[in-house]
Parts: C-alpha cells; sequence; structure tokens
C-alpha cells in the first residue's frame, strides 16, 4: 500500500526538471531555423533529444532512484539502438552509389 | 500491498523481485523498454528511408502546432508527476483531480495531432503519395506518428479509467504511479519524433 504519512513532496524539482526539459525543446526548434548543414542539424537535435530523454527518464520515471534499473534499461536500450545500425551503410549506397560502386569510377 | 503481503507471508523463502522493483513495476518497465525497441525500430527505418531517397518532401510551413503539442505533452507529464505526488500523500480527490487534467491535457494533443492529419491530407498527402516528393513520406509519417497516438490514445483511457478506480479505493498509489511511467514514456518518445519528422523537414 502507498505511504501517505511522511511523503516528501517533489514538486520543486520536477518544476526545475520539466523547464529544463521545455528549455531544450526550444533550442531544437531554434537550431532548426540555424544556417546549418543537415547532418549538423541532425546531430544536434538528436544529442539534445538524447538529453532531454535522459532527464525525463532519470527524473520523472524515477530511474535515478534506482541504479539497478537504470543499467538494465541503458545497456538494453544502448544495445537495440546499436544492432539496428547495420543498414545505414546500405542507405548511403542507395543514395550515392558509394562506396561501392565508386571504386569503378576510378 | 507490501511484496512481503503478496508473497502470502513467504517472502522469507522466496526470491526477492527483480532491482528491487514491484512486479507490477517491473511489468511496465518490460513493456516500455520492448516499446523502445518498436519505436526506435520505426525511427531507423524512417532515418534509412529519408537517407536513401533525394526528393525527400519538406512539407511543413511552420512550427507553432508542433510547438504547441510538445508544450502541452511535457506539461501532461508535469501534471502527472503532481497527481502521483499527490496519491502518495494520501489526498485521493487532488491526485484525481491532476490525473483527470494530464488526461485532458492527452486528448487535446490527440486533437490536434488529428487536426495537423486532416490538414496534410486536404492538401493531398495520403499513404502512398504526396504533391511535394516521394510516396513514402507519408506512409512512414502516417506510421510513427499514428503509432504515437495511437499510444496517447491509449494513455488518456488508461489514466481516466486508474485515476477513478484510485478514487474508488479499488487501486493504489502504486497503480496510478505505473500508468504515469507509461504516460511519461509517451511524452519521451515524442521528444524524438519531434526533431526527426518534423523539424528535419520545414519548408525553409
Amino acid at each position: 500500500m502507498a505511504m501517505a504519512e511522511g511523503h516528501k513532496s517533489n514538486a520543486g524539482r520536477y518544476v526545475v526538471v520539466y523547464i529544463c526539459i521545455l528549455a531544450i525543446a526550444f533550442l531544437q526548434f531554434v537550431i532548426a531555423y540555424s544556417n546549418i548543414t543537415a547532418p549538423q542539424m541532425f546531430a544536434r537535435m538528436l544529442f539534445l533529444a538524447v538529453v532531454e530523454a535522459a532527464l525525463a527518464l532519470l527524473f520523472f520515471m524515477h530511474l535515478s532512484d534506482n541504479h539497478g534499473l537504470l543499467w538494465f534499461v541503458v545497456v538494453f536500450t544502448v544495445f537495440v539502438l546499436l544492432a539496428m545500425q547495420y543498414g545505414w551503410t546500405d542507405s548511403f549506397r542507395e543514395l550515392l552509389g558509394a562506396p561501392w560502386s565508386s571504386y569503378s569510377k576510378s | 500491498m507490501s511484496h512481503a503481503d503478496a508473497m502470502g507471508g513467504h517472502a522469507g523463502v522466496m526470491e526477492k523481485p527483480a532491482f528491487s522493483v514491484p512486479a507490477k513495476k517491473m511489468a511496465m518497465w518490460l513493456f516500455i523498454i520492448a516499446d523502445t525497441a518498436t519505436f526506435a525500430g520505426c525511427l531507423v527505418a524512417y532515418g534509412f528511408l529519408r537517407n536513401a531517397t533525394p526528393d525527400w518532401p519538406r512539407p511543413f510551413h511552420s512550427i507553432t502546432n508542433v510547438a504547441l503539442m510538445t508544450f502541452i505533452l511535457v506539461t501532461s507529464s508535469l501534471t502527472m508527476l503532481f497527481a502521483i505526488d499527490a496519491a502518495k500523500a494520501g489526498e485521493k480527490a487532488k491526485a484525481l483531480q491532476w490525473t483527470l487534467i494530464t488526461a485532458g491535457a492527452g486528448a487535446l494533443f490527440a486533437l490536434l495531432h488529428i487536426r495537423e492529419w486532416l490538414g496534410l491530407i486536404g492538401e493531398g498527402m495520403t499513404l502512398l503519395k504526396n504533391p511535394w516528393g516521394t510516396g513514402l513520406f507519408g506512409a512512414s509519417f502516417f506510421s510513427i506518428t499514428g503509432l504515437h497516438l495511437m499510444h496517447v490514445t491509449g494513455g488518456v483511457i488508461a489514466l481516466v479509467a486508474v485515476g477513478i478506480r484510485y478514487k474508488g479505493g479499488r487501486y493504489n498509489a502504486d497503480d496510478l504511479e505505473i500508468t504515469g511511467l507509461y504516460w511519461h514514456f509517451v511524452d519521451l518518445v515524442w521528444m524524438f519524433v519531434v526533431p526527426l519528422v518534423y523539424l528535419l523537414n520545414l519548408s525553409h
């Protein structure tokens, strides 16, 4: 049963994290209108999204309170994401004909 | 109910729960991890398609709608936390109130999303074709945002159901917290959908 007595409110911490997440989201919108290349834009936005997600995981979903579960989630998620990267080289080949077809050009 | 109670007084001889997390919460975490793989698969496949397709459309003229949707969803995560805080303090009426506010924000998000879909459909975008470029855009856009919208809709229903049952005494604060985990996950996924699907496809 959830305990009602002695519960300490975390509202202040939640509001701080909420403001941080909103600020990071705002930064993403600023980057969307900045004069940089698409890969640079992609990298910066993805980095900020990862920071946002980390804040939500640690403080909204309380993973900061349970280090065992935190490591389980992080290791599993990183493994899944890495396992999905094998197709990228093929997407570049379809777009540019590179790197394999470039050998025949020389 | 404590873990020892759930084990019928056999806690001393039973294995402790994994990561010191109650079984229901662990089940939700496993669902979240599996769903992370689903969304990651969709977004990576989307990235693959976008990277390999030269005439990828950039149909979004304004960020107003997606910015508003983001604000609403992130704010709904905060209101969900207030609901859980109130529930843990034993303030049932306040907890239900914050839960219903969260559900209302989710419903508003869904309505804005549907309005955006209808706008794009009105401009000639379907699953297979659109006026701006490759038809793959419609398929990937509707698939990813549709999957997310389905999660939001399911979350709104779950929030209302769990909130009402919590107020009625059938569920406790832990159940509300577990529903909150799902809601935060829906918010978390949106943090990746916005830059990849919307902001990288602005027409400027």
